[in-house]
């Protein structure tokens, strides 16, 4: 630790200061003990810290500088934590879902951002990560995460949402991140993947871009090359910092507005070609089953989408009175145009503000001022994007697509809320 | 300034930003070229017509020994599911309200079983079966499924060669594909 000059020698100060250290180090001890559970924490708040006392932890100071060099949340938001089932059949191909309704604003937090991965979590060292671009191409290359970096960069606020979130069939989930916990939302930070399929030079015949990830899944996905050449990007850094290894350290690829599974993370190659490769995550997974037994392949976007965050299931009202209903909502197809909210079970519907800015397939903040009259209430948002589509009912998703399609469920979710102010998903 | 230096120096600002415009869409000369020997050694992709399958065979008696050491842990011993993906059965099941998807009623290309198994089975050991390994697990589990007769071998050719039932019933995106009229009152 650097002193500063000034009071290098001042005996007082250099006094307070070992006071501080230890006073630091006998804290840190107490707090490891204090929040090995929850329970001791509210057991320790008490009236004394309630005006007109003064608090106690204005009466010594704080921890020290360096205490936390990355740093973490307040050991009170130590319940906000990734939603990942106890009972999965395993946790190699798993996946773990945002909290969102403990979240405010656009912006996924870089530890509660979902997570789907099919071969586990890779430690990849940068230095000897490759990017290998071949196929139709003028100029096979390799790039180091060096050379990546060299490009123009750009950040844009994006979300990402697993394609499957949530499916068709019953039992439906409790709260919002149990319903659409597979969608999360950040600013990704990387170079525009035209740019770098054009240092390679596409051939007239390229059609589609093979991505493959240096996961033990070797995850690979087919994408048309409008879409590479449109807003694809190659992502390096998330919120600002560095990807999480559970993001795809050190690379991955990000397609604005398409299914998770697509952003392929770990990327490690690109293979041009002039058709898509088929593979097992495009054909026997990640395909629409219809009633009639046909099945869509190829389905990119993910679809206008909107839900209640607050109130949501799990949550309760404490008091009737005034409650602000806020919620998120996003379009693969573009920006967000409107969100309509009922409070009445969806016989009347207005129109909630949205939070400026509205960006393009990013989330998007919605709130409506409420006053609760404490009588049971059926709560939903429905969602309009800039191409004029409404997200649709669950019934009216069931009519087209049956129950067996799995993926692509955009459906409207209505919160009951009971008198006693227990909320509830009110279509499981 | 005189006509004829005005027009140099138009001329000047002309070309440079020609060649500037042209030096950013050709090339920022970032990376090095990939060598055919290592473009060989990763690109691993068989597509849905056996494109790039390597040379060798396998049998399906061989993949039934196969099977059981490295893939009955997690798919069941005849292949009927566990921790690991059902593989077998459902046919006919398909357009029915129970559907069960498995190589051989879901799966459209025969390919893609070789290209996945190879990299990405066994889920503790990915990449570590030879070629000859995978062909013979293809087979098995082709043979299971009613697909590949008990005494075959497969190799590049004869896997291209196979026609899996679902392969006519994939179509492409129809959405949007469902009519939200949000209404506003008296819904």
């Amino acid at each position: 630790m650097t002193e500063p000059v000034d009071i290098q020698n001042d005996g007082v100060v250099t006094s307070r200061r070992r006071f501080l250290r230890k006073g630091a180090i006998v804290g840190g001890v107490v707090l490891a003990g204090s929040f090995a559970g929850g329970e001791a924490l509210g057991a320790a708040a008490n009236a004394d810290n309630l005006p007109p006392n003064v608090p106690d932890w204005m009466k010594t100071p704080g921890d020290a500088m360096g205490s936390q060099p990355y740093g973490a949340p307040s050991p009170f938001e130590k319940s906000v934590v990734k939603n990942i089932s106890n009972n999965l059949p395993q946790y190699l191909s798993a996946s773990g879902r945002t909290p969102l309704q403990d979240l405010d604003g656009i912006i996924t937090p870089n530890g509660l951002f979902y997570e789907r991965h099919h071969g586990g979590v890779p430690t990849i060292d940068p230095a000897q990560h490759r990017l290998m671009l071949h196929g139709l191409v003028e100029k096979p290359l390799i790039f180091t995460m060096e050379d990546i970096r060299r490009f123009p960069s750009q950040s844009r606020i994006y979300f990402l949402e697993c394609s499957g979130n949530p499916t068709y069939k019953k039992p439906y989930g409790k709260t919002a991140s149990d319903l659409v916990g597979l969608l999360s939302c950040a600013e990704w930070t990387g170079v525009s993947l035209k740019l770098v399929l054009q240092e390679a030079g596409l051939r007239p015949d390229a059609k589609w871009v093979v991505a493959e990830g240096a996961d033990s899944a070797a995850l690979t996905r087919s994408i048309p090359i409008e879409k590479c050449l449109d807003d694809a990007m190659l992502a390096y850094s998330q919120n600002g910092e560095r990807l999480r290894p559970q993001q795809g350290y050190p690379l991955r690829l990000l397609l604005p507005g398409f299914e998770g599974n697509m952003n392929v993370k770990w990327l490690r190659r690109l293979r041009v070609a002039a058709e898509p490769t088929y593979s097992r995550e495009e054909t026997s997974k990640y395909t629409d089953l219809m009633p009639d037994g046909s099945a869509r392949e190829f389905t990119f976007v993910m679809e206008c989408k909107s839900i209640i965050l607050r109130p949501s299931g799990g949550q309760r009202l404490d008091t009737s009175g005034f409650h602000e209903i806020s919620g998120i909502a996003w379009s693969g197809r573009g920006k967000i145009r409107r969100v309509d909210v009922s409070v009445d079970d969806g016989r009347s519907w207005q129109e909630a503000e949205l939070q400026e800015p509205v960006l393009t397939r990013a989330l998007t903040r919605f709130r409506l001022p409420w006053h609760w009259d404490g009588q049971t209430a059926v709560i939903q948002s429905r969602a309009i994007d800039e191409t004029g589509y409404a997200q649709p009912t669950l019934t009216e998703l069931l009519g087209v697509r049956g129950d067996n399609s799995f993926y692509h469920n955009n459906a409207i979710w209505p919160w009951r809320i009971a008198a006693d102010g227990e909320v509830t998903n009110a279509a499981a | 300034m005189p006509q004829r230096d005005l027009q140099i120096v138009m001329l000047a600002i002309v070309t440079l930003a020609c060649a500037t415009s042209v030096k950013a869409q050709s090339s920022y000369g970032i990376g090095r070229a990939a060598t055919p020997a290592e473009i060989a050694g990763w690109n691993i992709d068989i597509d849905r017509d056996g494109h790039n399958l390597p040379p060798g065979s396998g049998s399906v008696s061989h993949g039934r020994e196969m099977f059981d050491q490295q893939c009955a842990s997690c798919h069941g011993a005849k292949g009927e599911g566990g921790v690991g993906d059902r593989l077998v059965g459902g046919q006919g099941t398909i357009a029915t309200p129970k559907p069960v998807r498995t190589v051989g009623s879901y799966w459209p290309y025969a390919p893609t079983l070789f290209d996945y198994i190879r990299r990405a089975m066994p889920q503790n050991a990915p990449q570590s079966l030879g070629n000859d390994d995978v062909y013979a697990v293809s087979a098995y589990i082709l043979n299971l499924n009613g697909l590949l007769p008990a005494d075959a071998t497969l190799d590049a050719r004869t896997l291209a060669a196979i026609r899996m039932p679902n392969r006519n019933m994939f179509v492409s995106d129809p959405r949007p594909d469902v009519k939200n009229p949000a209404c506003m009152a008296g819904c």
